[in-house]
């Protein structure tokens, strides 16, 4: 059984904000986290390897410094890794991005069977939820999105996905794509000793740049991209505060007859 | 570096720093510089006013598009019935069809939808799509896939709009991809460039800290799937009648394979307030968990979920789940009812993505006011019994 499973490394969202002169992001001393639903995935692949017996590899896109949740990915338990880091792979949008990936994958297939790819439902820093389907897609394997809970039976899986409604039990045959929201327990922690291991001279992770995996400058990073930002601006300068005055029956009256004009309640 | 600045031109105006979208632009010494963040993207050159900024990035011809007509909306279906996000796009969906001087038409995808078709020209379709196949019945990501490509290729649409509903976000990525499309996801606000025609789509991101207009200049059709409830819907017209066109339907038995074993409607006890409609919080100006009792009663008279702050949590008014904020959940209703809340920015990120916020504070300088569509200064003890009585008053 071989798993790879993506991870992104992302901005800690909560962190991040406009420059109110400059209308641009300030990512200064704002922290690099793995992000949660990746997080997820990994625990939910690990949880497959104590079970089964797995292989797993992890796979990050992203500058030299993404390798940080590569390590921390090997120091959970994953066994090998490979970063994808290429200056032509910037400003990718998901297209360029689940190319990228897909042509990563391709390379790991020709070394070896791959059964499985987890990735995490959606990252913090976009919340697209596209990159799953999309490398499910470039590899022509069926996907299973939503999952909260997985198990391996002969030849297939057997998924329950999280939607808001209830939960779907689903049964599909390998290979294929799973994107996470959660998973059955917390994600493990880090094994100091294996991080020492993912850190130090033996370290099996890999650096492929964009020769590595064959993926021509037209269809990677910014210019792969079928999506262009055109701007990007603070949000909470659209609203247009209505200050209600008036005694508290006023007030409470004039609140509810507005909402209700506007179909809120 | 492939962009570079003309330094006897430039004037340190920083139209290019405020461009960039990665922040790769500085201003230093009255003088543009560019810092290794530069993706090249090309930004900072269509802003430069001054022809201070100069370039070896080859841009590549944008092809002919005209031959793509037409504003399609995924119309997404629920036991033979409209979901009310498919209703909302077909408003948002006519507006930007009226604006490119093109047709509205909508998309059914399953088996027995044909009755559908009246209430969608009543809707503002003008043509709807129809793929009609037992084996469509239940939603399955391949089978859905391969038949809207096949729709796609045959009729050239410009736009094609999907609701940001799980169903939405598991089919719009992987057609996307098919196709070679590009795809924005959970839009909150859709218009269209009057110079190209190209469809403007707004998101949140970052967590709803920031908003960005995407836009897609080289393939069509042009992608987006909208968050539910944001857009209005429009005005049934009875009596209006839309051509309706079918769709063959050719599957492959690999479209077919993933088998639904069981559906377990979720137990109502598990709290997920980040789905909620519509929410009411509190926070220090509640005072107690009695004054939580008050909003409790509010909640439930408007069919709210119950909220808290950080504050709120600690002092043991409301479990730790109902969180909203920084170390919270981060939430997006239609209404967010702030109610003794003070509005740190840690809460504030929390509810950006909030389509109305109501505010109600002792406090006039209470920074949750810069983030409200309803401001009420007053006592949350006073001013909640009152809106409970109005609320009585108006059912």
């Amino acid at each position: 059984m071989n798993i790879a499973v993506l991870v992104k490394q992302v901005p800690d969202t909560n962190e991040i904000k406009l420059d109110p002169k400059t209308g641009t992001l300030i990512r200064e001393g704002v922290e690099s986290i793995m992000n949660p639903d990746d997080r997820l995935g990994l625990e939910t692949a690990l949880m497959l390897k104590d079970a089964h017996g797995a292989k797993v590899t992890v796979i990050s896109m992203g500058p030299p410094q993404a390798i940080d949740v590569i390590t921390e990915a090997m120091a959970m338990g994953a066994d090998g890794g490979v970063l994808l880091s290429d200056r032509n792979f910037a400003g990718a949008d998901t297209w360029a991005t689940s190319y990228t990936l897909g042509k990563a994958l391709e390379k790991l297939l020709a070394e070896t069977r791959l059964d499985l790819v987890i990735a995490g439902r959606q990252a913090i820093d976009g919340d697209t939820a596209q990159i799953g389907p999309q490398v499910a897609e470039h590899l022509g394997w069926p996907q299973v999105t939503y999952v909260s809970e997985l198990k391996l039976e002969d030849g297939s899986l057997r998924a329950w996905r999280k939607l808001p409604g209830g939960v779907e039990e689903v049964v599909c045959p390998l290979p294929a794509v799973v994107t996470v929201l959660d998973a059955p327990q917390d994600p493990r922690w880090a094994m100091v000793d294996r991080l020492l291991w993912a850190c130090g001279p033996k370290s099996p992770i890999r650096v492929w740049d964009a020769a590595d995996i064959e993926a021509p400058a037209k269809s990677t990073g910014l210019r792969g991209s079928l999506t262009q930002v055109m701007q990007t601006f603070s949000p909470k300068s659209e609203r247009k505060t209505d200050w209600i005055e008036g005694t508290a029956e006023e007030q409470a009256r004039h609140l509810v007859n507005a909402l209700s004009q506007r179909n809120l309640i | 570096m492939a962009v570079w600045i003309i330094e006897e031109n430039c004037t340190g105006c920083g139209l290019c720093a405020k461009a960039c979208p990665y922040g790769a632009m500085v201003i230093e010494d009255k003088l543009a510089r560019v810092t290794d963040r530069c993706t090249e993207c090309g930004a900072c050159l269509a802003a430069c006013k001054f022809e201070a900024l100069a370039s070896d990035i080859e841009q590549e011809p944008i092809p002919d598009l005209s031959g793509y007509k037409g504003v399609w909306v995924f119309a997404e279906t629920q036991e033979g019935k409209l979901l009310p996000v498919s209703r909302e796009l077909m408003g948002e969906g006519g507006r930007l069809a009226a604006e490119l001087g093109q047709d509205l038409c909508a998309v059914l995808v399953g088996s027995g939808l044909e009755p559908l078709a009246d209430e969608l020209a009543s809707l503002g379709a003008k043509k709807v799509f129809l793929a009609d196949d037992p084996r469509l019945a239940a939603y399955a990501t391949l089978a859905f896939t391969r038949v809207l490509a096949d729709m796609i290729q045959a009729h050239a649409p410009a736009v094609l709009l999907m609701g940001a509903t799980p169903l939405g976000r598991d089919l719009a990525p992987r057609l996307s991809r098919r196709l070679d499309l590009g795809l924005t996801a959970d839009c909150t606000q859709l218009g269209i460039d009057k110079e190209t025609g190209n469809l403007l789509q707004t998101r949140p991101a970052f967590g709803g800290n920031v908003m960005a207009t995407i836009y897609t200049p080289r393939v069509r059709p042009q992608m987006a799937t909208v968050r539910p409830g944001v857009m209005a819907p429009p005005q049934a017209r009875a009596g209006a009648q839309a051509e309706v066109i079918k769709q063959e339907v050719k599957l492959l038995d690999s479209d077919l394979l993933l088998k639904l074993m069981s559906f377990t409607p979720l137990a109502s006890q598990g709290v997920d307030i980040s789905q909620a409609k519509t929410i009411v919080a509190g926070g220090r100006g509640c005072r107690s968990r009695e004054g939580f009792g008050l909003l409790a009663e509010l909640a439930q008279e408007m069919g709210a979920e119950l909220a808290g702050t950080r504050v709120a949590v600690e002092e043991g008014w409301i479990g730790v789940e109902r969180q909203i904020g920084q170390t919270g959940v981060t939430v997006r209703p239609e209404l967010y009812i702030a109610c003794g809340i003070s509005g740190a920015i840690q809460h504030r990120a929390g509810i950006l993505g909030s389509r109305f916020i109501v505010a109600i504070n002792r406090d006039a300088n209470a920074p949750v006011f810069s983030v409200a569509d309803y401001a009420i200064v007053g006592d949350v003890f006073k001013v909640v019994p009152a809106m409970l009585a109005a609320l009585k008053e108006a059912r």
